[in-house]
Parts: C-alpha cells; sequence; structure tokens
C-alpha cells in the first residue's frame, strides 16, 4: 500500500516535472531545419555528385577516351567513342553517362589518368524522362578551365606536349 | 419589437461565438505544428504566409477539395451521422461561457455570453460527455477493425475518465456555492481569488482528465497511430474527416476555455478587455496541452483504465471529502 503510494508520488511528483522541463528546454533552442530548397547548404569538399569533365588551362580537353572509367566502373554506365583531332591527339568525339546506372561511387574519378573526369557537388538530378539520364558531352563538359575554385585538386594544369 | 431585437442579439452573439471557436481551431492547429515543431526542434509551417500563418486555410481547402470515400462495408447514414455528432458539443460548451463584462449599446445592458445558465458546470459536463457518441458511432459505422477498436476504447476511455472529471469539479462548486459560469468569475476577481489557488488538487485531477476526455496525448489511444492506424477516423476524408479534426480541436478550446473560466478567473484581468483575457488563458492552456503532448509517451491501456480508476477517482473524491471537511470547519 504505502509503497504503492509511493511509486505513484515518485513517478508523477518528481518524475513527470523532469520531463516537462527537459521539453521545455528545447523551445528556446535554434530549430536544425535547413530550408531546402530555397536555401541549399554547402557540401562536404570531396562530396560525389554529377561528375563533370575537365579542361585544361588552354581550354583543351583533358580526357584521351582511354576507357579507363568505363572499365572501372561496376555499373557499366559510362559509353564513349574515341577520335582523332587535327594534332593528332585522341579525344572523346561521344562521352556518355547514365546517371540511372550510376552509382556515384567514384571509380571513374580513381581511374583517370589523365585528371580529367571529377564527381562534383551537384545532387539534383532528377527529371521527368529516363532518356533525360544520359548525360552526353555538353552536359558534362565544363565551359570553361575552372581555375578560381575547383571542386578537387588537379596536379598537372598544362597539356603535354608531343 | 423588444423581443426581435432580443432574439437577433442571441443569434448575432451565437454567430460570432461560432465564428471565434471556427476560428480558433484553425489557429490551434496552426500553434500545435508550430509549438510543437519548436518543442522538437523543428520549424513548423513557415512557408504558406508570414510564419506559416495562411496554413490552416490551406489545410482546410486541401480537404474540402479531396474524394469522399465511402467504404462498402460502412454503415452509410451512421457514417453520416457520427461526424455531425462529434462536432458539435465542442461548440456547445461555449454557449454557457461567459466572454466578458456586460457592455451597454444603446441603453441596453448586454451581458457577453451566448446563454447564462444557472445550471452552466452540468450544462458543460452533459455537452463534453455526448462527445463520445460521436467516436463511437464513426468506429462501429466504418466497418473497419482499427475504426471499431478506436471507438470501444474512447468509449470506455470516456466513461472512466467522465467520473474523475465530474468529480474534479465538485469541491469548486462547494467553494463557490454556485453552478453559474458567471458567478464563478465574478468570484475570481482578484489572481488571488483564482480557485487553483484555493483547490489546485482539484485543478490537476481536472486537467488530467479533460486531456483524456478529448483524446488527446499521452491519452489518444482512441486514434493510436501505431496501433489502429487512426483509431475512429481512418475510414473518413474530405469533409467529414475535417468535422472530425474540427471537433477534436473544439473540444480542446472548450476544455481549455472551461478550465480558464472555473480555475483561472476567466476573462477577469487588469488592463485588457474581457475576451482577450480569455483568450490568453485558453492560448496558455493549450499551449500546456501541446507542451504535454510533446513530453509524454502515450499510455498503455491498462495503465490508462489504471489512472482512471484507481488513482484518479479515489484523489477527487478524497479531494471532495477533504474540501468539505475544512468548508465546514472553516
Amino acid at each position: 500500500m504505502w509503497r504503492y503510494l509511493w511509486d505513484i508520488i515518485k513517478t508523477t511528483v518528481v518524475a513527470l516535472p523532469i520531463g516537462l522541463y527537459t521539453v521545455l528546454r528545447y523551445l528556446f533552442k535554434k530549430p536544425v531545419t535547413r530550408k531546402y530548397p530555397y536555401v541549399k547548404s554547402e557540401m562536404a569538399p570531396r562530396y560525389r555528385g554529377l561528375h563533370y569533365l575537365e579542361r585544361y588551362d588552354d581550354g583543351a580537353e583533358r580526357c584521351v577516351c582511354c576507357g579507363l572509367c568505363a572499365a572501372a566502373c561496376p555499373a557499366d554506365a559510362i559509353y564513349m567513342e574515341p577520335a582523332e583531332n587535327e594534332r593528332g591527339e585522341r579525344y572523346a568525339a561521344v562521352y556518355e553517362i547514365n546517371m540511372i546506372r550510376c552509382i556515384f561511387c567514384g571509380f571513374c574519378e580513381e581511374a583517370c589518368p589523365e585528371e580529367a573526369i571529377f564527381l562534383g557537388h551537384e545532387f539534383e538530378l532528377a527529371a521527368d524522362h529516363r532518356d533525360k539520364f544520359i548525360y552526353t558531352k555538353e552536359d558534362l563538359l565544363v565551359k570553361h578551365p575552372r581555375k578560381d575554385k575547383p571542386y578537387k585538386t588537379i596536379y598537372r594544369r598544362v597539356r603535354r606536349q608531343n | 419589437m423588444a423581443d426581435l431585437t432580443y432574439i437577433i442579439l442571441i443569434i448575432l452573439k451565437v454567430i460570432v461565438v461560432f465564428l471565434a471557436v471556427l476560428t480558433g481551431c484553425a489557429y490551434a492547429t496552426w500553434l500545435e505544428r508550430k509549438l510543437l515543431g519548436h518543442l522538437q526542434n523543428r520549424m513548423g509551417p513557415t512557408y504558406v504566409g508570414p510564419f506559416g500563418l495562411f496554413q490552416p486555410i490551406a489545410d482546410g481547402i486541401k480537404l474540402i477539395f479531396k474524394e469522399d470515400v465511402v467504404p462498402t462495408q460502412a454503415e452509410k447514414v451512421f457514417l453520416t451521422v457520427a461526424p455531425m455528432i462529434a462536432f458539435i458539443p465542442g461548440f456547445l460548451t461555449f454557449a454557457v461561457i461567459p466572454i466578458g463584462h456586460p457592455i451597454n449599446l444603446f441603453g441596453h445592458e448586454i451581458p457577453l455570453t451566448v446563454s447564462d445558465l444557472n445550471i452552466g458546470i452540468l450544462f458543460i459536463l452533459a455537452t463534453t460527455s455526448l462527445g463520445v457518441y460521436g467516436v463511437a458511432l464513426a468506429g462501429w459505422s466504418s466497418g473497419s477493425k482499427y475504426s471499431l477498436l478506436g471507438g470501444v476504447r474512447s468509449s470506455a476511455q470516456m466513461i472512466s475518465y467522465e467520473v474523475a472529471y465530474g468529480l474534479s469539479l465538485v469541491p469548486i462548486l462547494m467553494i463557490a456555492g454556485t453552478l453559474s459560469l458567471n458567478e464563478m468569475v465574478a468570484q475570481q476577481s482578484t489572481i488571488l481569488h483564482w480557485f487553483v489557488f484555493r483547490n489546485p488538487v482539484a485543478f490537476v485531477i481536472y486537467w488530467i482528465c479533460a486531456v483524456a476526455e478529448t483524446n488527446r496525448a499521452p491519452f489518444d489511444l482512441p486514434e493510436a497511430e501505431s496501433e489502429l492506424v487512426a483509431g475512429y477516423h481512418t475510414e473518413y476524408s474530405s469533409l467529414r474527416f475535417s468535422m472530425f479534426m474540427i471537433g477534436e480541436y473544439a473540444n480542446m478550446l472548450s476544455v481549455s476555455a472551461v478550465a480558464a473560466t472555473v480555475f483561472c478567473g476567466g476573462w477577469n484581468g487588469p488592463f485588457w478587455p474581457g475576451p482577450l483575457w480569455l483568450i490568453a488563458k485558453v492560448i496558455v492552456f493549450m499551449m500546456i496541452y501541446i507542451w504535454i503532448r510533446a513530453t509524454f509517451p502515450r499510455l498503455r491501456y491498462d495503465q490508462l483504465m489504471d489512472l482512471g480508476w484507481k488513482v484518479l477517482f479515489p484523489l477527487a473524491l478524497a479531494n471532495v471529502i477533504v474540501t468539505g471537511i475544512i468548508l465546514y470547519l472553516v
């Protein structure tokens, strides 16, 4: 009887106000919410998002269409066709990544001997048609060489002379 | 002619109170979502209007345009009637709650209450217990096991808490010596005369029973999401569902208003006009509702019954007896 009453007192008079106070403290803390579609947060420096194809500082494409990225790709998402330019250098005439297959593992970036393909910070890749997920060279190749703020460090910035 | 103005006055008061309570219900949902969000380190509604203030309007419009689904297994008549029964009692309570000092308009003294009933407390007790019929009928008529379980749970819960709910108000009636809410408010003219401080135990019992009566967390067993999908309104959609929601929030508002009137001085207060004080007190009580919801986990069913019958009911009875003895001696 007394034990029962003591249990009631312990769980009501003592425990319940402690719980109420604990919750009330959170009212005065700053919410952790990020207003995502309006305010986008900075991604981690090594985040693996949408791929991009780098250029040399003089504007030439780095990719030589060696096919190592396609070979490394565990999802078999990369397709390319080689061609030669007027200086006799190989380049990729067609370079496609299937973003439905891609698992963003970053193996292509690691395999690339020319420091040509990187995974950037873009992650909003939704589209309303399956064909739109085939990213071609126009989508992937950066327009100008990124000198000021590249996501990833490039060690050899000048084209090889042959 | 005098009769006609009287009737028009009554109708006007009814419309004003009804619309005020309806708006109150809408903004109670906003307050709940906002405050609950901030209590959980979230933000609640933010995008629709400033501070998400137009969110209830958007929700209402959305609910109106939803498809009204009637299950094939359902009892159509009761399925239609149940939301109405659940909708009405919460609003009925406001008929007897005094909202302010009588005002003088064109030489007439107009009391700011829809009806100055001399048995106001009894009326409130009667109407608040009517709500269970809507819930039980909805649970039974939906033809779904979750709804049925929700309805049965709700009726059992309401019956067990009704007893302590009524008994918790008895000491206040003994102290006040009246059943009329207007006289009660008149007796609590300053904060020192509030009945909370005269009999805090009655207030605590009243508030716990009020939370249980309105099926709110931690006593929300009739609509426990994790067990019963949505309880008694599982099979409802569109306007009928919104009637249940409005009814629930109207019940919460009415219970808060009764708590403010009976225990916390009603519309009495310095500086501000009466209605503002009542609204402020109701908002405080709604915040306590939400605070409790954010804190406590749902009770198990046997714990609920234990609390109702073994703790609150004896405590309320003892409170009546002790209050009686003290009143006799003093």
